[in-house]
């Protein structure tokens, strides 16, 4: 073969590896939505997985929205003074909470939180073999480890993106309110009457699909997880930074599909 | 009868078993002995189904174990790890009556509970025990918490994978005269992996030993001391001497 060709074999053959994993990943996925809908169902596990997902991600999603939301409303400031325009701050504010900060960087925090958590978790039982010990005990591992963790993802990123908006919002209006001399009153009254009900529902439908593609990623890369530590570590990173891309590309889709029509 | 006919399998470049054939009759106690690293552990992961052969058959009672209702196939199985393989998200005693906990034994809390704790006494731990986490326990406790999972639904055939590696004198002499119990009182099928000669006097009543990926010799364990097979007695002696390489 010439070398000519060397780099060229290299390109197609990672290329068929990335269609591969992307049909691997595919199958995983509808398996694991199948099985949502049919027994045995473990609410028990549900009710743990909501707790660990949905409940403590709480406060980083909140510090995450807070903060957020009080350095837009400074640059929003600061821009829009460029064109005496810095009345519309709680405007741009709650529309870019809404819309796109509150789902894609709550989701991004619940990434690196629960999609780490669980890559590691499952990882682990893969490799000390426990994976295979609750398959000997009758119960399939995707039924009892999967489905309530991408169940319980998918139920608490909503929730987490609207306490996150409420919150980031908040935190907007009391940068503004306290260093940019708005009227604490006006702010509030200009937000609520500019928002519309679909810039908010938007938002919470993206954040259901980044919860399910967070959990997805962390139970595909720990199910399938090398063997060993290092194994665990590998499958802890692919999962982070795979279900971190995808929630980024899926949020540029899911805003082209909702806004421009 | 658990039959493996001519059962391949290799991982990447390395075959580890050529061709594998066994048959195991009901209400036998069959210990597979062999280097390590031969595939022995392999060998069981491939009658339940955990490793999927490359070639070559397994039948349990004349049905494939590539069945389509695993449920029930394995609900008839108990299976020691070799590491134990302990679920570290919950104490001892759910990990004993997992099965007991869900599925088609289920039963109500207290009960399975009450099993539990019976289970862990035959392998010879006290009720405290219960509420501990697995990470909480000693190698050998955690073997023998690995034990009591594996017979706690009381399956008809029961695979111990090294059962005794880790414990002392004692208490070994205790995990074999329990297998043994379990397979003339309950009348179950075991399968016994181990390196420990005493506990295949003990527990065998047929032996197996397992080379080159294959079934080197194979016969009633009153025969291991007189068997004739140059690969069975240096194993049997443990000489450093002899066709099998120390170094593998
Ligand atoms: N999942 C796997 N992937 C790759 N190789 C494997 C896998 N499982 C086992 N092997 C290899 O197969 C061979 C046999 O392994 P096995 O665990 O069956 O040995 P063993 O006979 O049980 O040894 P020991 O007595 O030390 O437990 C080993 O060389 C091991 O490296
Ligand atoms: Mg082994």
């Amino acid at each position: 073969m010439s070398p000519l060709f060397g780099p060229l074999a290299g390109l197609g053959r990672s290329t068929l590896a990335l269609l591969g994993a992307v049909g691997r990943v595919a199958i995983y996925a509808g398996s694991a939505t199948s099985h949502i809908l049919r027994p045995p169902f473990y609410p028990r596990e549900l009710l743990r997985q909501l707790l660990h997902i949905g409940w403590l991600s709480l406060p980083v999603v909140g510090l995450t929205a807070f903060f957020t939301g009080g350095a837009l409303a400074l640059q929003i400031y600061a821009g829009g003074a460029r064109f005496n325009a810095e009345a519309v701050v709680p405007q741009i504010v709650a529309i870019g909470i809404v819309r796109e900060l509150g789902p894609v960087l709550g989701g991004l925090m619940v990434a690196g939180r629960v999609a780490a958590a669980i890559a590691a978790e499952i990882g682990t039982m893969k490799v000390t073999e426990q994976i295979d010990a609750l398959v000997t005990l009758s119960t399939n591992p995707l039924k009892y480890l999967a489905v309530p963790r991408i169940l319980a993802a998918t139920i608490s990123l909503p929730i987490l993106v609207a306490v996150g908006d409420a919150i980031g919002v908040f935190g907007g209006y009391l940068v503004s309110t306290s260093r940019l001399g708005f009227n604490a009153a006006a702010y509030l009254q200009n937000t609520v009457d500019f928002l519309q009900p679909w810039d908010v529902t938007s938002g919470l439908i993206k954040g259901a699909v980044f919860g399910f593609l967070v959990a997805l990623m962390g139970c595909y890369h720990g199910m399938n997880s090398g063997r060993g530590a290092q194994g665990v570590g590998r499958a802890t990173t692919n999962a982070v930074v795979s279900a971190s891309i995808l929630i980024l590309a899926s949020n540029y889709l899911l805003t082209e599909l909702f806004f421009t029509a | 009868m658990i039959a493996l006919s001519d059962v391949h399998k290799a991982f990447g470049a390395k075959q580890v078993l050529r061709g594998l054939t066994l048959q195991v009759a009901k209400g036998e106690s069959c210990v597979i002995i062999g280097g390590s690293g031969t595939g022995k552990s392999v060998c069981l992961k491939c009658i339940l189904g955990l490793v999927t052969p490359d070639r070559g058959t397994i039948t349990v009672d004349g049905q494939s174990v590539t069945t389509r209702d695993r449920d029930a196939f394995l609900a008839r199985f108990g299976m020691l790890f070799q590491g134990g393989a302990l679920f570290d998200s919950m104490p001892v005693w759910q990990n004993v009556a997992f099965r007991l906990l869900r599925g088609a034994q289920k039963r109500p809390k207290a009960e399975a509970r009450e099993i539990a704790i019976e289970k862990l006494r035959r392998v010879g731990l006290m009720p405290d025990v219960a509420e501990l986490y697995p990470s909480e326990l000693s190698g050998g406790m955690q073997k023998r918490v690995g034990l009591a999972r594996a017979i706690a639904a009381e399956p008809e055939i029961i695979f111990f994978d090294e059962p005794t590696t880790g414990l002392d004198p004692i208490m070994s002499g205790v995990i074999n005269d329990l297998i043994r119990e379990i397979v003339t009182e309950m009348g179950a099928t075991a399968v016994t992996i181990t390196h420990d000669m005493s506990s295949v006097r003990a527990i065998a009543d047929k032996v197996a030993m397992l080379h080159d990926g294959t079934i080197r010799w194979h016969g009633p364990a009153a025969e291991i001391d007189t068997a004739e097979d140059p690969y069975l007695r240096q194993f049997v002696t443990g000489s450093a001497e002899g066709p099998i390489e120390a170094v593998r």
